[in-house]
């Protein structure tokens, strides 16, 4: 088990290694910032001045081994933009995605889980079939729409829940959280519900695909046989069956939500790291884009390999091949 | 010897959309403590669902239409769910053909055995672990204690099939069906534990209901044979009986189709034709389309004959050996 962490943990600082090039190169291919930085009245001077302190004169592997040094002392440098620290720029948005995707992320399987686990093990009840046209309805419309609709409903109509912003704030660990304040929690009730309406669908679809298959098995019928009740079969042995797809899912969602929650962020004027990408990458803050990048794939390696080890520990033949 | 289990026309059916299917028409038969009755028959000749609704496990859209099933004096047919659950494992166990599908493969063999053992009786963990190490050891696993722990992926095939059989075995059921429990394992593996279950069916008194379509096997363990044909009883009688003097055609097509009695270099014999659709069946005998004594009585249903310990059903039962 420690020899299959240790595994991971190498094949995860290639991966960053790798990625921090690509993601260099590939930001400074998409265009000269300097344009958009100096004013065109500027003198030929001042110009030269600014290019030099922005160190953007330097060759490409310069600029791009002074920044993997600056980034072992922790320093992701300095927007271009905000002349602010990149990392205290993204860090102050964080949380607030953070804590939007990881709410609609979790709900949205739980409740798809179990929804989906009742639509699989009662297909022909009328609730099962009232579940699957929820999620028919979760996969054709559109999240835009649905989002559109939501502040339409519940902040317009019914006046409800707000219909944008973070709301009241308390600091945990030196950040701001809105779930810990019911203002805040409030706030995050209509955004997260529009995340998580389609991996909604998805999970009622996942969950109900493997129970309907898993319930014909022989392990089932043989547990059955024994004399083993309905509701301890559903969770010691078919919530488990059916959970590798379910985690995998979960981690892909999870990782691709907390990178492009941004059209919610922007429907619910939601302060996260989403809407600061956009901006910079507007006007080409290089630092913030290269920062949010790699930041976004370190998170990606870490949920993979956080979801590797939870496959490990519920399957004993994961285990037992990476031992 | 006490009578354990009184199966009297049972009648399973599956109500599908192209029709019912009757997979088990009017099957009766008794079975007596420790004893090993042998269910034999064509693929798609009820065994399995009679298996099934014997513990009241039928899938839907199958439902048990009528019959009774007594077991240790009290009717299954109509008991509900909560009932016949009390008494899944504990009074009647059932094991499967393919021992890798049916343990659970991401839980150990302790978590699943504890289940089981949960399921019928509380007991603390001291007693529950050894009770587990009882049955193992009795099945022939090998340093059962130390094997507690390990997943179904590290036992071989017969060693998955036994753990299946102790988990059978925890709450000494009165009777256990055994779903062609060797199919799938290798010869050797197979007449190990066709010897094993007749030593623990002696010894703990636990009726066996051995399905099979191998005759071959199931003679070898059985004291009395049932033979089906969709969905019916044609002929049962002892073993040694039945497989010497077969009175129903069907089941001396069954003998002949044995390898061990083919003679060598020979094409093995076959039943012509092919089981009938249980959707379509008349009035008639099932066999008559692929039996070579059949004649025009063979369109009506024929009725159920029986001399001493043997009962057949055909117009035309083959000579009794001896009186030909
Ligand atoms: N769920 C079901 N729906 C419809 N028909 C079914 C169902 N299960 C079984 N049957 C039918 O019941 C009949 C008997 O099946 P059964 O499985 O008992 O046969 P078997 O004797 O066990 O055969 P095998 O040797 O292949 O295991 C078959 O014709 C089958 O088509
Ligand atoms: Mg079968």
């Amino acid at each position: 088990m420690l020899g299959f962490v240790i595994q991971r943990l190498i094949q995860a600082s290639l991966v960053m290694a790798a990625m921090s090039v690509i993601v260099f190169v590939g930001v400074y291919a998409i265009g000269n910032p300097i344009e958009i930085i100096i004013p065109p009245e500027a003198t030929q001077e001042i110009r030269e001045a600014t290019i030099r302190s922005l160190g953007l004169d330097l060759p490409l592997w310069k600029q791009y081994f002074i920044f993997v040094g600056n980034l072992t002392e922790g320093d992701f440098g300095r927007s271009f933009i905000y002349n602010l620290p990149v990392l205290e720029l993204i860090l102050g948005r964080l949380p607030a995605t953070l804590e939007l995707v990881l709410i609609s992320v979790i709900s949205a399987t739980v409740g798809g889980v179990v929804l989906g686990i009742y639509a699989g093990y009662r297909p022909d009840s009328i609730i099962a079939k009232t579940i699957m046209a929820v999620s028919v309805l979760g996969f054709s419309v559109p999240s835009f729409w649905v989002g559109l609709i939501l502040i339409l409903t519940f902040a317009v109509n019914l006046g409800w829940l707000p219909a944008g912003g973070r709301g009241e704030t308390v600091s945990l660990f030196g950040v701001q959280w809105s779930f810990l304040t019911f203002d805040g929690l409030s706030h995050i009730v209509l955004p997260a519900l529009n995340l998580a309406f389609f991996k909604l669908a998805m999970m009622i679809r996942l969950a109900r695909a493997g129970t309907r298959e898993t319930m014909l098995t022989d392990t089932i019928k043989f547990a059955r046989a024994a004399g083993i009740s309905e509701g301890r079969i559903l969770r010691r042995h078919l919530l488990k069956l059916i959970s590798i797809p379910i985690i995998t899912v979960f981690g892909l969602e999870l990782g691709s939500t907390l990178a492009f929650a941004v059209v919610t962020e922007t429907i619910f004027s939601w302060p996260g790291v989403g809407k600061l990408i956009i901006d910079s990458i507007a006007v080409l803050d290089r630092p913030v884009m290269v920062a949010y990048l790699i930041l976004t794939a370190l998170l990606f390696v870490l949920i993979n390999l956080t979801v590797d080890l939870v496959f490990a520990f519920i399957d004993p033949r994961i285990r037992a091949k990476g031992a | 010897m006490t009578l354990v289990l009184d199966v009297q026309d049972l009648c399973t059916s599956f109500h599908t959309r192209a029709g019912v299917v009757k997979a088990v028409n009017g099957v009766s038969f008794t079975l007596r403590k420790g004893e090993v009755l042998g269910l034999v028959g064509e693929s798609g000749s009820g065994k399995t669902v009679t298996g099934f609704s014997l513990l009241g496990l039928v899938d839907a859209p199958g439902r048990i239409d009528r019959g009774r099933i007594v077991l240790n004096g009290q009717d299954l047919v109509g008991l509900p769910e909560r009932e016949l659950r009390k008494r899944r494992g504990r009074d009647i166990a059932m094991i499967f053909q393919d021992p890798i599908a049916t343990l659970n493969p991401l839980l150990s063999i302790r978590t699943q055995m504890t289940m089981a053992l949960d399921a019928h009786a509380s007991m603390g963990r001291a007693a529950a672990e050894k009770r587990c190490v009882e049955v193992l050891e009795k099945v022939g696993i090998p340093d059962p204690r130390s094997r507690l722990d390990n997943y179904p992926h590290e036992f071989s095939g017969g060693m998955r099939q036994r753990v299946a059989i102790a988990i059978a075995l925890l709450h000494n059921p009165s009777v256990i069906v055994a779903d062609e429990p060797t199919t799938a394992l290798d010869v050797s593996i197979q007449a190990q534990i066709l010897h094993e279950m007749r030593s623990l069916a002696q010894e703990t008194g636990t009726a066996l209901i051995w399905i099979s379509h191998d005759l071959a096997t199931v003679s070898s363990l059985a004291t009395r044979l049932l033979v089906m044909y969709a969905g019916r009883v044609v002929e049962e009688g002892p073993t040694a009986e039945v497989l010497n003097n077969p009175r129903h055609p069907y089941t001396r097509g069954l003998i002949d189709s044995l390898p061990a009695t083919a003679e060598p270099g020979k094409p093995l014999s076959q039943i012509p034709g092919t089981t009938p659709s249980l959707l379509s069946l008349g009035q008639g005998c099932p066999f008559k389309p692929r039996c070579t004594y059949a004649t025009d009585i063979c369109d009506t249903a024929p009725a159920l004959s029986a001399v001493t310990k043997r009962a057949w059903r055909c117009h035309h039962p083959l000579a009794m050996e001896g009186a030909a």
